[in-house]
């Protein structure tokens, strides 16, 4: 059974460990600091692939597949798009 | 075994994400950042697909593939056009919560209903209220920033619009309450629909009355919700690197909201329910004074004569597409010894740090860019304050005029320059609809024209004058 204790520990500390992670990102870079954190939270995919690889019903699939490909989207173009403009970023 | 790779995968994961972010914090080591985040997410995907339970491999590599042949021409939009993108990726986001925590319902509802306990029912409902909230509202965002016909730039307020509002996402909770309490009821299937109903319509009432200036503040709100959206995903799978990389984005979206709302000095609420675009022209200045214009020739040489020239971009700039002729003025002025810098407004732009972004792409090298804080000190040494399509983040009256819809909120100190010289489209007043006083002070000289035209000449004029004499 899902230990939901453990679940939400793992949410507190995640939250403060992104806080004083965040809080350090250079000012220069909130737009692309943004495109990543997207991509990184598109790893909803992982759920994404269980419901639509999974032995379920095929709506329940559909319904999966959709969702896989709109996290997959996020995932490409999100770091594409980040590291287009960070390599834009030069000191001279 | 093949759990237990599982397991080691989703750590790795974690660690990689959490480097990812870290090394956001230099442009020197920026770019490791997304090696990271490239390698934890396929060491994740790649773990998640090979375990036992996934039996239909075709439509995953479909969905991937299609993914791809989506995301690559997205990656590829004009700098400009990014604020609409991150938007749009933030209506992905929201839209797959949506529905994996749809179908996560549904299978509980028609195979297990021992699955749905009110923990796991809980988690459900707030992932799909969040998601497909962040999906419509989102969507709108994208609409209003590609400014699509059919979706109004304007704010649109009507009277009791904070009690529709308010009235439609509480009663989602309300119906959200009831399905957790009575997950398997006749009705649960039917209430659940209400509810994804409500937070698709609750997105888009949220998002109509904002206006272009708020965008900056909303992104960042409504990123905040993907994070979360994705967190709730984690807690309804009980998946940790889930509910991890949610915190992550969630947290980020957060300090970013409220970087923005200071930046406004504006609260969460007021930004969400205050509709900035209708408070307007409450406030006069006292006497209407003149205008003073100056022509290209004369502002070259006030340039020219400068030591220290600090360029205000604001949003005029982009919608110009001036940033280039920027970047050739800026070569003008430093080959002739001269600083120059930019004072970048957290909130200039279209969302955080837009300017930076496509400053960086003209080739402004980033020692350059300084943001309001670093620069104001500096402001009275500043022998030319050049504001190129920026309005209220230089306008003096936030200091004092009470009444005033930014009153409070902090501006870059242009009027403190010894001159300033200001590149105006048009001469209506900017986007709040408020006059600005920077614009008729003693010191101020006007340059009305597009942006990149009147730049263009100023750099013809500058490159002619060290050239040909």
């Amino acid at each position: 059974m899902t230990d939901y204790g453990s679940m939400v520990f793992v949410f507190v500390l995640a939250t403060f460990i992104g806080l004083g992670v965040i809080r350090r990102v250079s000012r220069l870079l909130y737009t692309p600091l943004m495109s990543l954190t997207n991509a990184i939270s598109a790893i909803a995919v992982v759920g994404s692939i269980v419901v639509a690889g999974a032995d379920y019903p095929t709506t329940i699939r559909v319904i999966g597949a959709v969702a896989l490909f709109a996290s997959m989207t996020n995932i490409v173009s999100g770091f594409l798009i980040t590291d287009r403009m960070l390599k834009m970023f030069k000191k001279q | 075994m093949i759990h237990a790779i599982a397991q080691a995968a989703a750590v790795l994961a974690t660690a990689l994400f959490i480097f990812s972010l870290h090394w956001m914090n230099d442009p020197k080591t920026a770019r490791h950042g997304v090696v990271a985040g490239v390698t934890g997410m396929v060491i994740a995907v790649g773990a998640t697909w090979i375990q036992p339970e996934i039996v239909h491999h075709g439509w995953i590599g479909l969905a991937i593939v299609a993914g791809f042949i989506v995301g690559v021409p997205l990656s590829l939009v004009p700098l400009t056009a990014v604020p609409q993108r991150t938007a749009l990726s933030h209506a992905f986001g929201g839209l797959a919560a949506g529905l994996v925590g749809s179908a996560e319902y549904v299978l509980g509802l028609t195979e297990n209903p021992a699955q749905l306990t009110t923990f796991r029912t809980s988690a459900i409902v707030a992932e799909v209220i969040l998601g497909f909230l962040t999906f419509t509202g989102s969507l709108m965002a994208a609409g209003k920033l590609q400014e699509v016909k059919w979706i109004p730039q304007r704010p649109v307020t009507y009277p009791g619009q904070n009690v529709v509002n308010i009235g439609v996402l509480a009663l989602a909770v309300a119906l959200g309450v009831l399905v957790v309490l009575h997950p398997a009821a006749p009705w649960s299937g039917q209430a659940f629909y209400a509810i994804v109903g409500l937070a698709v319509l609750f997105g888009v009432l949220l998002i109509i009355p904002i206006g272009g200036a708020d965008m900056p503040t909303v992104i960042s709100i409504l990123n905040s919700y993907a994070g979360l959206s994705a967190v709730a995903m984690g807690f309804v799978l009980n998946n940790k690197l889930l509910v991890t990389a949610g915190a992550l984005d969630g947290s980020s979206g957060l300090i970013l909201s409220i970087i923005m709302c200071r930046a406004m000095n504006r609260s969460f609420t007021n930004v969400l329910f205050g509709a900035f675009g209708t408070v307007q022209k409450t406030v006069a200045i006292g006497e209407q004074k003149a205008w003073k214009q100056e022509t290209v020739e004369g502002a070259a040489q006030l340039l020219e004569q400068a030591n220290l020239v600090v360029v205000i971009p604001g949003y005029g700039m982009a919608v110009a597409q001036a940033q280039h002729k920027v970047r050739e003025l800026y070569d003008q002025l430093t080959k002739r010894g001269i600083t120059v810098k930019f004072a970048i407004h957290p909130v200039a732009g279209r969302m955080p740090g837009h300017m930076n972004v496509l400053l960086a792409e003209a080739n402004i090298p980033y020692t350059a860019l300084v943001e309001m804080d670093e620069i104001n000190p500096d402001m009275p040494q500043c022998d030319v304050a050049l504001v190129i399509g920026a309005n209220d983040v230089v306008n003096p009256a936030a200091r004092y005029a009470k009444g005033s819809p930014i009153y409070g909120m902090p501006i870059i100190d242009a009027d403190k320059a010894k001159t300033v010289l200001a590149i105006k489209r048009s001469k209506n007043p900017g986007f709040a609809g408020i006059d600005n006083e920077l614009y008729v002070q003693d010191n101020t000289w006007m340059l009305f024209g597009d942006a990149k035209a009147v730049i263009g000449d100023l750099v013809k004029q500058l490159a002619g004058g060290s050239g040909l004499h």
